[in-house]
């Protein structure tokens, strides 16, 4: 019959595919590979993908640790990382977290504390790490539960040559009405290049970043110690007043779509002269096949009220707490943030990729200095004076400079954000947009409050 | 009067003439642009893919292919063939008996049975993850291409059974009921009789529950992890917040969209038959 | 259709060949099981694997369940739909899935229907432009809506400002598609993807009229529109109808456009979006499942009065 020659042939087909996909996708419970390997759960950043093309010639090689990647967008790692860790699946050993997710997890008994492996592993050198990082991942009860892979501030980067043909100089410690003064000067210095790039794409770790250290230097806050929000005070409205009204005067091109790749081409191209983002875009700028290599400075963080105002992330790496191969998982990440990788990565791929902003000993390894030259010691201090515990002029209830540590931020930073952007967009007035995120950050403090009266 | 209706043969209209085929070939070229042009940003170095205004004629470079296949591609292609071929297998087997009962021999009511295939479609995917998100870790399921072959298989068979019923029911069944009481010449009748007809249907259920099968994300994205993972999850690897990425997504693109292109050219007049006959007569 | 409707009973005897004089009921249901047998596999599959994991979503939606918060888990009544159907975003998301489904399907069937109606004719190259017109709908949706957001919007180096800039010059209107027009963004990705799969189904439709009828029609004096509108379009109905159903099935449920193209922003978010959020961002798992119930027993709803009163598709032929 018809239908079954055609089920033999399927079969057929299907008995050559098993046998063939032997190699392929028959994992099942806590994913393939053998008894020595580990898989890591890890955002597609440079640094990473680098990493990724290392660790099977050195790592696996030394060890005999053999290493399995997923990596993704971060959009989307954030998510598998939450779900994965939220549910403690043992999926994965090691996923890249940032000092965000990091105080939350370690709460929630996510993932494994590292202060017995950081006691034993002589060639890590915790007192290495600047301070600020590993505070930041450090935990209520003292322990550490994260080491970082390379960590940022914010600084702003500026054409010192468009700058200086239109007579204006940067001051050592900007504050931000100079800088939006100096963005009105250079507007249109050169054809078609906007003054500022600023970001303005949706989301609680794109518009947000920036948004929030510009909001903390102007007075204002998330929520106040006793979890009142003050998203629609004066000092929060003044602050994105600012921002939204200085990116739609002198801003790029598509500002509310403009994330960090945007502001990154937009500057590498010529077609801004001002950018206040990561350190980390410095590497990128000064790369030696960048058109702007050596043609940009770099200023702290811009203030208003507050000494500092840089910002402070780090991708880090954290254990699942249901891991089986925790032991190994710190081999990896001893390896991965030790001393000798960022080494490896400078002879290997480059000086200006090595993952940086987390070493002190980074910043004296003489070819990195000399390639770095121009960022290495502003992105240092940057990260030196940052501190999240006391980022603006009031105390706050949960740590954190360009975020709330609290599990609910990017729900609520995403939601205000993409009204924020409308705003940038002319859709909505800010007003409008800071009274609907007053709402939903009230909704989120309530529950904070009910808790702290229990 | 018969003459003149046999003159005319097939399709032809006639008058519009130049005007409307040439109309037909820019409507074709314009759908089709946007494909030639990741065809072509693919072949470009990533600075080369980023200008403004586009650069048509530069330096064609296999950059970006070769970062594609630097990263290993193969296991996750192999598991996307293992879930779409299995899966499709697998709804044959289930459907071409189910269409069966829905049509040569149908059941009662077999409109309600139709009717909530179809609403099995209905239901937000995304509702549906936690639980098998949750049913699959505790049994140790996740990150295995089995339970991507079985919500594939799920997720296509009510089209594939919405589509067999309807050859089926094609089929003259008088002819087949004489060959049944006159058992000798069955296997023959089917042969002769049933296979044209159905063959069809089977080959673009096949093609279209593959091509389905293929383009699935949400649930890979999910539910695999370092083992299972398939083609469409190992694209989106590639779309980076930081650094250029343009040449280096559209070649992953082309190499991952490529089993389904030529599937599809090749069974181009399967595809016809099977989306029009889905539910029709 | 070339089968007559028998009437049942001179029917069933002569299917089952069965012996004559047995007891009419026995057999019957014999007969009926016979019948039911090849149709369980499927419906015992899709039972399993489509209705359980919805009967614990239901369970889930009545729960206060965060991940976030294991110590705070319970039962949570009906807090979880009186939220979810208070949420100002959720009614928003409802109404962004309607427009979205509506709007695509709309469009790429017009489209569709106009390409198919010039496909129809013979002309040197049609194979190799009919090959052309069903690209889009073969290549993957998430790298089409890459393509779509990185390759083609981009303000900076996407192609249609870069046309733009080539026919203008330097000063050439570089406008901000994504932001300007976000969800219309989507609809214009989603209607290059779909309209050649309503153009399959409904050049097929189309390639099928009986010809002698609609050329004596001509002969008869009739002209094209009205060869149009009273023979081709009553018989396009039922491919139609197709398209529309199959195109709302898989619009409905769209994830990958809007996650890829906007992230859900700028108003974008349709309910399959917002769902994801609430389960992955928000890790709000008895908020999401109810939203989830809702939206099933509203398209369920919809489905039922669109398909059983309107539509002609089940309306076959009855019993055989």
């Amino acid at each position: 019959m018809l239908s079954r020659r055609k089920r033999i042939g399927a079969a057929g087909v299907a008995v050559l595919v098993t046998a063939v996909s032997g190699c392929a996708g028959w994992g099942g419970g806590a994913g393939g590979g053998g008894e020595d390997s580990i898989n890591v759960l890890m955002v597609n950043n440079p640094q990473m993908v680098d990493l990724q093309k290392l660790t099977a010639d050195n790592f696996t090689k030394q060890t005999g640790i053999k290493v399995n990647f997923t990596v993704l967008p971060e959009n989307d790692v954030r998510d598998k990382i939450s779900q994965e860790f939220s549910s403690q699946a043992g999926q994965y050993d090691v996923a890249s977290v940032s000092n965000f997710e990091i105080p939350i997890y370690a709460k929630s008994k996510w993932i494994a504390p590292l202060s017995d492996y950081i006691g034993q592993d002589a060639s890590f050198d915790q007192d290495d790490v600047l301070k600020p990082m590993t505070q930041s991942m450090t935990a209520e009860d003292g322990k550490i539960y994260g080491e970082p892979f390379y960590g940022e501030s914010s600084f702003l980067m500026y054409r010192k040559d468009v700058l200086a043909a239109k007579g204006v100089t940067m001051p050592a410690k900007p504050t931000w009405q100079q800088v939006a003064d100096i963005a009105a000067k250079v507007d249109n210095a050169q054809p078609g290049m906007r003054g500022i790039c600023l970001r303005g794409q949706p989301g609680w770790g794109q518009l947000f970043a920036p948004l929030t250290t510009v909001v903390n230097t102007f007075g204002g806050t998330w929520f106040t110690q006793d979890w009142q929000a003050k998203v629609d005070a004066p000092e929060f409205t003044e602050a994105t007043k600012f921002y939204v009204d200085l990116v739609r005067a002198h801003g790029e091109a598509g500002a509310p779509q403009a994330g960090f790749t945007e502001c990154l081409n937009n500057t590498i191209q010529s077609n801004v002269a001002m950018w206040y983002d990561a350190t980390s875009a410095a590497g990128s700028l000064e790369a030696p096949n960048s058109p702007v290599k050596g043609k940009m400075g770099y200023a702290p963080a811009p203030v208003v009220k507050t000494d500092s105002s840089g910002w402070l992330y780090a991708w880090a790496w954290g254990i699942q707490e249901a891991s089986k191969k925790k032991d190994n998982a710190w081999k990896f990440i001893s390896w991965a943030s030790g001393k000798d990788y960022e080494k490896l990565v400078g002879e290997k791929v480059g000086w200006s990729n090595v993952p940086a902003g987390k070493r002190a000993s980074t910043y004296e390894i003489p070819e990195y200095v000399k390639e770095a030259a121009a960022f290495a010691e502003p992105t240092k201090s940057a990260i030196e004076n940052a501190d999240p515990t006391d980022p603006g002029v009031q105390p706050r209830p949960a740590p954190g400079i360009q975020f709330v540590d609290i599990p609910e931020f990017p729900d609520l930073g995403t939601q205000v954000s993409q009204d924020v952007s409308s705003a940038i967009a002319g859709r909505m007035s800010v007003d409008e947009a800071l009274k609907r995120g007053q709402e939903l950050a009230d909704d989120v403090a309530e529950r904070y409050r009910s808790r702290q009266a229990k | 009067m018969s003459s003149s209706i046999t003159m005319v043969k097939g399709h032809q209209r006639r008058g519009g003439g130049w005007a409307l085929s040439g109309l037909a070939w820019i409507v074709g070229i314009l759908f089709v642009l946007p494909v030639l042009w990741m065809l072509l940003t693919s072949f470009h170095s990533e600075e080369d893919a980023a200008k403004n205004p586009p650069d048509v004629a530069a330096p064609l470079t296999l950059d970006g292919y070769r970062a594609f296949f630097d990263t290993g591609p193969w296991p996750s292609i192999l598991n996307s063939l293992t879930a779409s071929i299995l899966s499709t297998v697998l709804v044959l087997l289930l459907a071409f008996p189910a269409a069966y009962a829905l049509s040569i021999r149908p059941v009662k009511k077999w409109t309600d049975v139709l009717f909530f295939f179809l609403s099995t479609k209905m239901l937000p995917v995304v509702a549906g993850l936690l639980p098998i998100y949750l049913f699959a870790q505790s049994v140790h399921f996740l990150d295995n291409i089995w339970l991507l072959i079985i919500l594939y298989t799920s997720m296509n068979l009510p089209i594939a059974v919405w589509m067999l019923r309807s050859f089926l029911s094609e089929v003259p069944v008088e002819i087949l009921e004489a060959a049944s009481v006159d058992g000798a010449s069955l296997t023959r009748t089917l042969r002769s009789v049933v296979a044209p007809v159905v063959t069809p249907g089977i080959a673009s259920a096949a093609l279209i529950c593959f091509i389905f099968s293929w383009n699935e994300l949400l649930f890979a994205r999910v539910l695999t992890g370092t083992v299972a993972q398939t083609a469409p999850v190992f694209l989106t690897g590639f779309v980076t917040s930081q650094g250029l990425f343009l040449a280096k997504v559209c070649a992953a693109s082309i190499v991952v969209s490529l089993p389904v292109l030529i599937a599809g050219f090749a069974a181009q007049d399967k595809l016809v038959q099977g989306l029009s006959l889905g539910a029709v007569k | 259709m070339s089968v007559d409707a028998k009437p049942d009973t001179a029917v069933k005897p002569a299917r089952r060949a069965a012996p004559p004089g047995s007891q009419g009921t026995m057999l019957r249901k014999t007969g009926d099981w016979a019948r039911r047998g090849p149709l369980l596999p499927a419906l015992v599959f899709m039972i399993i694997v489509t209705q359980l994991p919805f009967v614990v979503t239901i369970v889930v939606s009545f729960m206060d369940w965060n991940a976030y918060y294991p110590d705070e888990r319970g039962f949570a009544g009906i807090d979880n739909f009186r939220r979810v159907l208070t949420d100002a975003n959720t009614r928003h998301a409802i109404w962004v899935t309607i427009v979205l489904t509506a709007g695509v399907v709309l469009i790429s069937l017009v489209l569709g229907l106009l390409i198919a109606l010039l496909l129809d004719r013979k002309f040197r190259g049609r194979g190799a432009v009919r090959t052309m017109m069903i690209t889009p709908f073969l290549v993957v949706p998430v790298a089409a809506a890459l393509l779509w957001k990185h390759a083609l919007y981009n303000p900076t180096y996407g192609l249609f400002n870069g046309v733009l800039k080539w026919l203008f010059g330097e000063n050439a209107p570089q406008p901000d598609w994504i932001s300007n027009q976000p969800l219309w963004s989507i609809i214009f990705a989603l209607v290059w993807q779909w309209t050649p799969f309503m153009m399959l189904i409904l050049l097929a439709g189309l390639q099928s009229r009986p010809l002698d009828v609609i050329e004596a029609a001509g002969i008869d004096g009739a002209n094209q529109w009205e060869i149009f509108r009273y023979m081709t379009l009553p018989h396009l109905r039922q491919y139609l109808e197709l398209s529309a159903l199959l195109g709302s099935i898989y619009v409905v449920q769209n994830f990958d456009a809007v996650f890829t193209i906007t992230s859900g922003g700028l108003g974008t978010a349709n309910l399959p979006y917002t769902i994801y959020q609430t389960f992955y961002t928000a890790h709000d798992y008895g908020r999401a499942s109810a939203a989830g119930v809702i939206v099933v027993i509203g398209t369920i709803v919809i489905a039922t009065l669109a398909l059983r009163s309107v539509s002609t598709l089940f309306r076959e032929e009855t019993g055989r």
